[in-house]
């Protein structure tokens, strides 16, 4: 249209004088207007049960009002008094007075736990406090501290000053093993306390090897499909399908009954004398159970886009390799192989990115060690209820997947992708 | 048209009202099927309520996130002391309090009837229960464990043991396995060195260990010879030993016992009748009806008294009670103080130790 407009001066007009450009703009407007009804429902879907579940997820992970909202006066003290300004009577009149309104309005131990977080110990501190403030008499420093001696101590004022602000990062540098010294700068928390970057390797690299073990049996599974004769075909592909349209919990306690010390495999093991009865094989409550389950339960997520890119291979192609002087390993590295490389992208991709999320597997069969970073989200959302730091692992998680979707795009291209 | 949209509005509203259900939460298993012949079915028999059973690992957490939500759709929970607390402080319960609480059957008001500590602001104490551990007989040929450093003795006893997943009773059970005196168990603990001398003991055994998470899995574990012995909740091996005639053996030595109590969270659906059900569910013949389906020791000293048989009618309950004499020799009273206040710094070492290999 440009190239058009540039090359002929003259303005082209409809019969009615108005310019094309405009007519056609108007005429295709109603178009566009009716075509987005057609969409607009599904999009109002996934904006409601998608876009906005995440975006509160996102919002969760920096923003936590528990402390701010209900200490209001002190967190308006720490805004008017720059960082490093001794707690003064002010400050203590206005903490009081917080711990006042908060105790009667049992909030206060929510405060608390807000600061629990940076510093454990400390949620009985504010709830002892809220019972007590009503009865303190000014000077409140003294009395406050009376009650207390920790309420003087300057690590507990610095944490107080953090978490007065609603926004915050600290809970991303908790997700990844890290806090906040009484200083202010940033280090590693004590050995013992360390969790979450392991949890994230172990993840990973989990995940990576449950889509090597899919790849690994897939492969096979999905040529056998698409080179067997149709009647053949369709039988393997029902045993493809039948444990895909089985409920996961099914599958999962299966592989416990088989897996168990006292379960099917070991006792056929011990039945046909190749271990003895004190020898049964540990595979399940570990990371090798969880590894097991979830390489069969994702199996099918490899095997049907391999297929579905092998399918269309005519068998000529290979034929022709090997009548040029090709070994079959060099017909099939050469010929074959390089184009089932979008099946195995998507299907690596989607048993990958199902693995990192995976939950209730490893929760069933994982034990200690073959617990993945979702199981620990779970932990803080149901029962630790630290929702913001349940957010900030989730992000990262989001995060890494989405970085993991760019790299794919950079070094195979993602519209290389086939997932059937 | 119209009409009968608003005529059949009203009645759906009308016929909602009448069924106002109570939504119970609790722990599932045989504990739930204690509350729902002694509470439940009594409750609906006397007042025409229907009570809805829910299942959980643990209630607790569960409230809190309703409540914090802002979506409450449970009326009635069952949580443990230190929770029960917790929930109260940060104002997620309905207060209940002791005056409305019906007096004893005998006719002692509540406040002398219930045991010490079993009413709070907001909660209302049911039962007495205790983690033990427990072991199968027919596993045990020779020598049998009887302490709770039997339990933590691999080299004496060498197989798997189920642990509940989670900080509370295992640390006291590790540091009374390593000789610390009931008395003394939450004075070490609340010191870091205690914290350490726990953990350290619990990894003498971290690598035999299976977690369990719901109180139905340890009779199940043990029943699969999947572990050697298991914590458990003592009702529960008792309903597997005595209902089930499964081989089990409790080990008293060592338990760790606390109340259950019942709480209301705020903004639950159905308040009044949920009060109802408390006031009717903490009643002296109630738990002393419970007793006859579960080894719980009842929160009221007047339904003592009635504790007879189990519903076998031979079984005497007495001696499976955490309570009686002969069980507390070697006994903790779990101290909600202690877990109010370290539950969150604790489970989280706890988690950090457990994901360490």
């Amino acid at each position: 249209m440009a190239d058009l407009a540039a090359n002929d001066p003259v303005l082209l007009t409809t019969s009615d004088g108005r310019p094309l450009q405009e007519a056609l703009a108007q005429a295709q407007s109603k178009a566009k207007w009716r075509a987005f009804m057609l969409v607009a429902p599904l999009l109002a879907f996934i904006l409601i049960t998608f876009v906005s579940p995440i975006v509160q997820v996102l919002h969760q992970s920096v923003y936590n009002p528990k402390f701010s909202e209900n200490m209001p006066q002190i967190s308006a003290w720490f805004d008017q008094n720059p960082n490093g300004t001794e707690p003064d009577e002010a400050a203590y009149t206005a903490l009081v007075a917080d711990l006042v309104a908060a105790g009667a309005a049992k909030t206060v131990a929510v405060a608390g736990e807000r600061v629990n977080y940076e510093m454990p110990g400390t949620r009985s501190l504010f709830t002892k406090a809220g019972r007590e403030a009503k009865k303190l008499q000014p000077p409140f420093m003294e009395s406050l501290t009376k009650l207390d001696e920790n309420w003087a101590s300057p690590e507990l004022w610095g944490v107080m000053r953090r978490v007065s602000h609603a926004y915050t990062g600290d809970f991303y540098l908790a997700a990844v093993d890290l806090e906040r010294s009484p200083t202010g700068s940033i280090q590693q928390v004590p050995e013992n306390e360390r969790v979450y970057v392991n949890l994230f390797v172990r993840t990973f690299a989990l995940s990576a090897a449950i889509t090597f073990m899919c790849l690994l049996i897939g492969y096979p599974v999905a040529f056998l499909l698409a080179a067997l004769p149709m009647r053949y075909a369709s039988l393997l592909m029902i045993m493809v399908l039948l444990p895909f349209w089985t409920s996961l919990l099914v599958r999962t306690t299966a592989w416990m009954v088989l897996l168990q010390g006292q379960g099917v495999v070991n006792s056929l093991l011990v039945w046909a004398g190749i271990i003895a009865e004190d020898q049964r094989l540990v595979m399940i409550n570990n990371l090798m159970g969880t590894m097991i389950a979830m390489t069969h339960i994702l199996l099918p997520f490899m095997i049907l886009p391999l297929y579905s890119v092998m399918k269309p291979i005519p068998p000529s192609y290979v034929r022709a390799a090997r009548s040029l002087g090709a070994t079959s390993w060099t017909a099939f590295r050469r010929v074959y192989l390089p184009q089932t490389i979008p099946g195995i992208g998507a299907g690596g991709l989607l048993v990958f990115i199902l693995s990192v999320g995976y939950y209730i597997t490893p929760a069933l069969v994982g034990g200690a060690s073959g617990q993945l970073i979702s199981n620990l989200i779970a932990f803080h959302v149901n029962k630790s209820n630290n929702w913001s730091l349940a957010a900030a692992l989730a992000t990262i998680l989001l995060a890494s997947i989405l970085l993991l979707y760019w790299l794919y795009d950079k070094l195979v291209g993602i519209d290389k992708l086939k997932l059937g | 048209m119209k009409k009968l949209l608003v005529l059949s509005t009203a009645l759906t509203a009308v016929s909602f009202a009448a069924q106002a259900d109570v939504t119970v939460m609790s722990w599932g298993g045989a504990y739930t099927k204690s509350q729902v012949e002694a509470y439940h079915k009594p409750f609906t028999a006397a007042t025409g309520i229907n009570v809805i059973s829910v299942d959980s690992d643990n209630p607790a957490p569960q409230i809190k996130t309703q409540v914090e939500a802002g979506n409450v759709s449970i009326d009635v929970g069952d949580v443990e002391y230190a929770d029960a607390i917790r929930l109260c402080d940060e104002g997620m319960l309905e207060p209940i309090g002791m005056d409305v609480l019906p007096a004893g059957a005998d006719g002692t008001p509540a406040a002398d009837d219930f045991l010490p500590g079993a009413v709070t602001d907001c909660a209302v104490a049911t039962i007495v229960f205790s983690t033990v551990y427990g072991y199968d007989n027919t596993k045990f040929p020779d020598a049998k464990p009887t302490t709770m450093a039997d339990f933590f003795d691999t080299t004496k006893f060498p197989g798997k043991r189920g642990l509940r997943k989670g900080a509370k009773a295992n640390l006291e059970m590790a540091l009374m396995a390593d000789g610390v005196p009931a008395a003394d168990v939450y004075a070490t603990l609340g010191t870091p060195e205690g914290v350490d001398r726990a953990f350290a003991k619990l990894d003498t055994i971290k690598s035999d260990v299976i977690w369990w998470e719901a109180g139905a899995q340890p009779p199940q574990l043990l029943a699969d010879g999947e572990v050697l012995m298991s914590t458990a909740y003592n009702g529960r091996l008792f309903a597997a030993a005595v209902a089930e005639g499964k081989p089990f053996t409790t080990v008293w030595d060592g338990q760790v016992y606390e109340y259950d109590l019942f709480v209301i969270p705020k903004g639950a659906p159905n308040k009044d009748a949920a009060m109802e059900f408390v006031k009717f569910a903490t009643s002296t013949q109630a738990l002393a009806d419970q007793a006859a389906w579960i080894a719980y020791g009842p929160a009221r000293k007047s339904s003592g008294a009635l504790v007879g048989m189990y519903n076998d009618g031979k079984t005497e309950m007495a001696p499976y009670m955490p309570t009686s004499a002969a069980n507390l020799g070697n006994a903790l009273a779990s101290s909600y103080e202690f877990w109010v206040d370290h539950d969150g710094e604790l489970n989280d070492r706890f988690n950090a130790w457990l994901a360490s290999n």
